[in-house]
């Protein structure tokens, strides 16, 4: 048996690509695609898991190669070869990298364009989005920037996040909600209808804008099944914009640490079907008129535990997991 | 001969230190290198006792092994300490003990402003592990405003104190090591024939004093906030807390390099040796030390691709970013390089030199996808981050830690450690690691984000598996902490050369005297120049003469 080494190295070669399109393509390590940006996120993920694949088995294979091939035999007590360089191969494995890192790059701000990240208002901020709603629909939003604590309006400042993809620029959104985040839960304002809600309630295949800040200290909005994530933060104001393209439910997580319970700060996005959604809002409006009060409240002047007390219900959380969570609460301070 | 003597040091030029000079405020450079690197093993010990807490914790979906609060408090501590208190002062340990030793100097330019730098090391850490008794900072490392302004005050407070008396630390530490490897070489030495490890020290000291002051500066800011009620950061009052996040990981991120540079400088060192082979492109490594540091200072912002940062600075940051795998990637395949052709001894510094290249890759290789803007915001604060940062500090730094501990074993303490509790000690740690660190890359992509003391239940089998990996790496620690006491104790006598390394800490004697070199030691070859002549390398040349030696070793 002497086959040629030219002709190992080129079943090698093709064997390692073979092998990692494949685990590119079948490591099923991403939760659903629930959004454009997430089957946009997935293809650069999967490019990425791609090389990374092939490299990992480069190196790895080379280091358990030189184990076995160069490892010292017994009695053996003579230094290895002096070869200290190779300046065509070092330039070489310089390159080729630089190749790899560059053409990410590009995909990369590619996807990044595609999902609004480079969308002017959204990160230039010639105007913002809010601003611009009202102005081609004619009508003030009176919830604008109501609410929002240290929300300065008049310094105009620039939205940060994901603005509109390239399709939908200078669009206003079809959905406009309003998102605070509150140790330790987010609420949903949404403000053609005036309804205030714990969890997100979204028509399937609408674009859909999130102007989102913070009440106390910074969070994060983060739809896994979406691939986007924000941070929010108080006194500025931030936004998400997507369209949601799969119907079901999804988890909504904060995922910058927000104290103690940062962990509980979970609710639910429902994508529905237009009817559902057109149905939930009827539903709100019916119920939150019935009780007008409770839209009135200045919520900073409520206790956390007042405050959550509707979401909570709402959620199907039971009291006593409440109290237990509250008790736990004022243990470690007694701590 | 007497000019860097110390008020402790006895006239006689053969003498060893006695143990009691250990817990003296000792001005030898290699006092100070073993008190820095014992210290840290402590921290590292108790850093890794809160890691066993924290993955208890997460063993269950519930929080029911310490309450929310003290969750936070154990991780923000845990990252405190094995970054500041275990990783950072162990480069500085090496750097102190071998940088004099490598370039045939005496001891450090500056040896009372080293004994300073370490002495501030034990109040910090004794300050921070203190805070617990007040309530420890529980805003995570990052202490990122406004909840670090608002949860745990007395405890934050602690926090910043404890870091501005390490950054201190770190800065004089610094100092010393720039100047020292500048001006204190042996004639001979010029600085491309100079130890990769001194390299990577340089380029690891740019990186302290450029960066480190800036936190200083954030830090003060944020306990003006938290003391004196001023708004820099504070929203509530019109101060930004984004700026904070700038100013942090401006010097957090170099901190990365500051934490991985040594420990790549001292792989550089092991693999020549354990293989007998020239280092492969020593031009290419040292220079692509100095690359690293200086992109490194340009990165700092893809930490906050999530926060208030706009698209352009964003895709600026995530260039600069990709381009760092350039030079780390030249560091890697040069190791492999140096491997191939050589003869390679499975000793435990050679099998954990290896065990860093394959667990490093994997950091390396994530923190590219990391590096992608639009990946990133998927996985940003996820446990992909926690998998990415500890493949880099535990993969990278911490397996670096003990390859160099096991190689200059034998010249610090003159005796040979044993070598199958050191396998043994480097299969249940690089099993536990990746046992521990792999599943977590998973847990991120599906949707677990980080810092949660309770999560969805649906992640609770991959959360086991990580935490019975923690089991492995604590029970690993145990073989460890034996064979090192008791090597120290009754290990065999080492002979100053076991390994056959060129590099001149190898040339005097297993411990070095005092003053470290009996007579001017002579480069008669390069660092790295193994193979010459395929022969059997006989050193006895470079060694000082015999009766010197045996001096040394009789006393």
């Amino acid at each position: 048996m002497n086959i040629p080494s030219n002709i190992l190295t080129l079943v090698a070669g093709i064997l390692l690509a073979a092998v990692s399109l494949w685990y590119g393509q079948n490591h099923g390590l991403m939760p659903a695609q629930a959004s454009d940006q997430a089957v946009q996120v997935d293809g650069l993920f999967n490019m990425m898991m791609t090389i990374a694949t092939g490299l990992f088995i480069i190196v790895q294979g080379c280091l358990i190669f030189v184990a076995i091939k160069f490892r010292r035999r017994e009695g053996d007590t003579s230094d290895g070869s002096p070869m200290n360089g190779n300046i065509p191969l070092e330039i070489f494995w310089t390159a080729i990298p630089a190749a790899i890192v560059l053409v990410i790059s590009i995909y990369s701000f590619e996807v990044y364009s595609q999902m609004g990240g480079l969308d002017p208002m959204a990160s230039m901020g010639h105007k913002t989005p809010t601003q611009l709603t009202a102005q081609q629909s004619g009508h003030t939003p009176e919830m604008d920037m109501q609410g929002m604590v240290a929300m300065d309006s008049g310094r105009n400042q620039i939205a940060l996040g994901l603005g509109a993809t390239p399709e939908n620029e200078n669009k206003p959104p079809a959905v406009l909600v309003k998102v605070l985040g509150l140790q330790y839960a987010w609420t949903f304002t949404y403000p053609e209808t005036g309804i205030v809600s714990g969890e997100l309630h979204l028509p399937i295949g609408e674009d859909v804008q999130l102007d989102m800040t913070a009440q106390d200290v910074l969070h994060a909005f983060w739809l896994p099944e979406f691939r986007i994530k924000q941070d929010v933060i108080p006194g500025r104001q931030t936004e998400l914009r997507f369209t949601p393209t799969l119907l079901g439910e999804y988890p909504v997580i904060c995922a910058e640490l927000c104290g103690a319970y940062h962990g509980i700060m979970v609710t639910k996005l429902y994508v529905e079907t237009p009817e559902q959604y057109q149905a939930w809002i009827a539903a709100q409006q019916v119920a939150q008129a019935e009780t007008p009060a409770q839209v009135a409240v200045d919520v900073t002047k409520l206790s956390t535990a007042q405050y959550l007390q509707p979401y909570s219900q709402e959620m199907g959380i039971a009291p006593e997991v409440l109290q237990q969570v509250s008790s736990q609460h004022h243990h470690s301070h007694k701590m | 001969m007497t000019e860097t003597l110390t008020e402790l040091s006895n006239p006689h030029t053969h003498e060893e230190r006695r143990w009691w000079h250990y817990f003296t405020f000792c001005t030898d450079h290699k006092v100070i290198g073993i008190q820095y690197l014992v210290t840290s093993f402590m921290f590292y010990f108790i850093g890794g006792a809160l890691a066993g807490v924290i993955r208890t914790e997460l063993a269950t979906p519930a929080s029911d092994v310490v309450s929310p609060e003290l969750y936070n408090q154990i991780f923000t501590v845990h990252a405190t300490v094995m970054i500041f208190l275990w990783i950072v002062p162990a480069g500085a340990a090496f750097g102190n003990y071998l940088i004099p030793l490598m370039i045939g100097a005496k001891d450090m330019a500056f040896p009372t402003l080293n004994a300073i730098a370490f002495w501030l090391i034990p109040p910090g850490g004794i300050l921070l592990l203190s805070s617990f008794f007040v309530g420890a900072p529980q805003s995570g490392w990052t202490s990122y405003p406004p909840l670090s302004l608002l949860a745990g005050k007395p405890g934050e407070f602690i926090w910043i104190l404890s870091l501005l008396l390490l950054g201190t630390s770190s800065i004089l530490g610094a100092i010393n090591f720039m100047v020292t490897i500048w001006k204190m070489r042996i004639p001979r030495m010029d600085i491309h024939s100079m130890p990769l490890f001194c390299w990577a020290m340089i380029a690891t000291s740019a990186l302290i004093l450029l960066s480190t002051p800036v936190l200083a500066g954030a830090l003060i800011l944020l306990a003006f906030d938290l003391i004196a009620g001023t708004n820099f950061f504070n929203p509530a009052g019109g101060g930004d807390p984004v700026v904070y996040q700038h100013m942090f990981w401006f010097y957090s991120h170099p901190a990365v390099y500051i934490m991985i540079l040594p420990f790549f400088g001292a792989l550089s060192e092991i693999l020549p040796v354990h293989a007998k082979k020239p280092i492969f492109g020593y031009r290419a490594i040292a220079y692509s030390s100095l690359i690293i540091s200086f992109l490194g200072l340009i990165v700092w912002a893809h930490h906050m691709f999530t926060s208030g940062v706009p698209g352009w600075l964003r895709m600026f940051f995530m260039i600069t970013t990709m381009i760092i795998a350039v030079p780390t990637g030249i560091k890697i395949f040069g190791w492999l390089g140096t491997l191939w052709g050589g003869k390679i001894s499975f000793t435990t510094p050679m099998l954990f030199g290896m065990g860093l290249i394959s667990a490093f890759l994997i950091g390396g290789l994530t923190g590219v996808m990391v590096a992608s803007v639009p990946f990133d915001i998927h996985v940003h604060d996820t446990y992909f981050i926690v998998a990415h940062l500890h493949y880099v500090l535990f993969g990278g730094s911490v397996l670096g830690i003990f390859a160099a501990t096991y190689h200059w074993f034998p010249k610090m303490t003159g005796r040979m450690y044993n070598e199958f509790w050191g396998r043994v000690h480097f299969a249940m740690t690089f099993v536990g690691l990746n046992l521990t660190f792999m599943p977590m890359h998973e847990l991120g992509l599906l949707g677990m984000n980080r810092r949660v003391a309770m999560y969805d239940p649906r992640f609770q089998n991959l959360n086991l598996l990580c935490s019975f990996g923690t089991l492995i790496l604590a029970i690993s620690t145990f073989p460890f902490i034996i064979n090192m006491v008791w090597s120290w104790v009754k290990g065999p006598k080492a002979a100053n050369n076991p390994w056959g390394g060129l590099t001149l800490e190898w040339q005097t004697s297993s411990p070095p005297s005092i003053e470290n070199f009996d007579e001017e030691p002579v480069m008669t070859s390069g660092p790295y120049d193994y193979g010459l002549g395929g022969k059997k390398a006989d050193f006895s040349f470079l060694k000082p003469k015999r009766p010197a030696m045996a001096g040394s070793v009789e006393k």
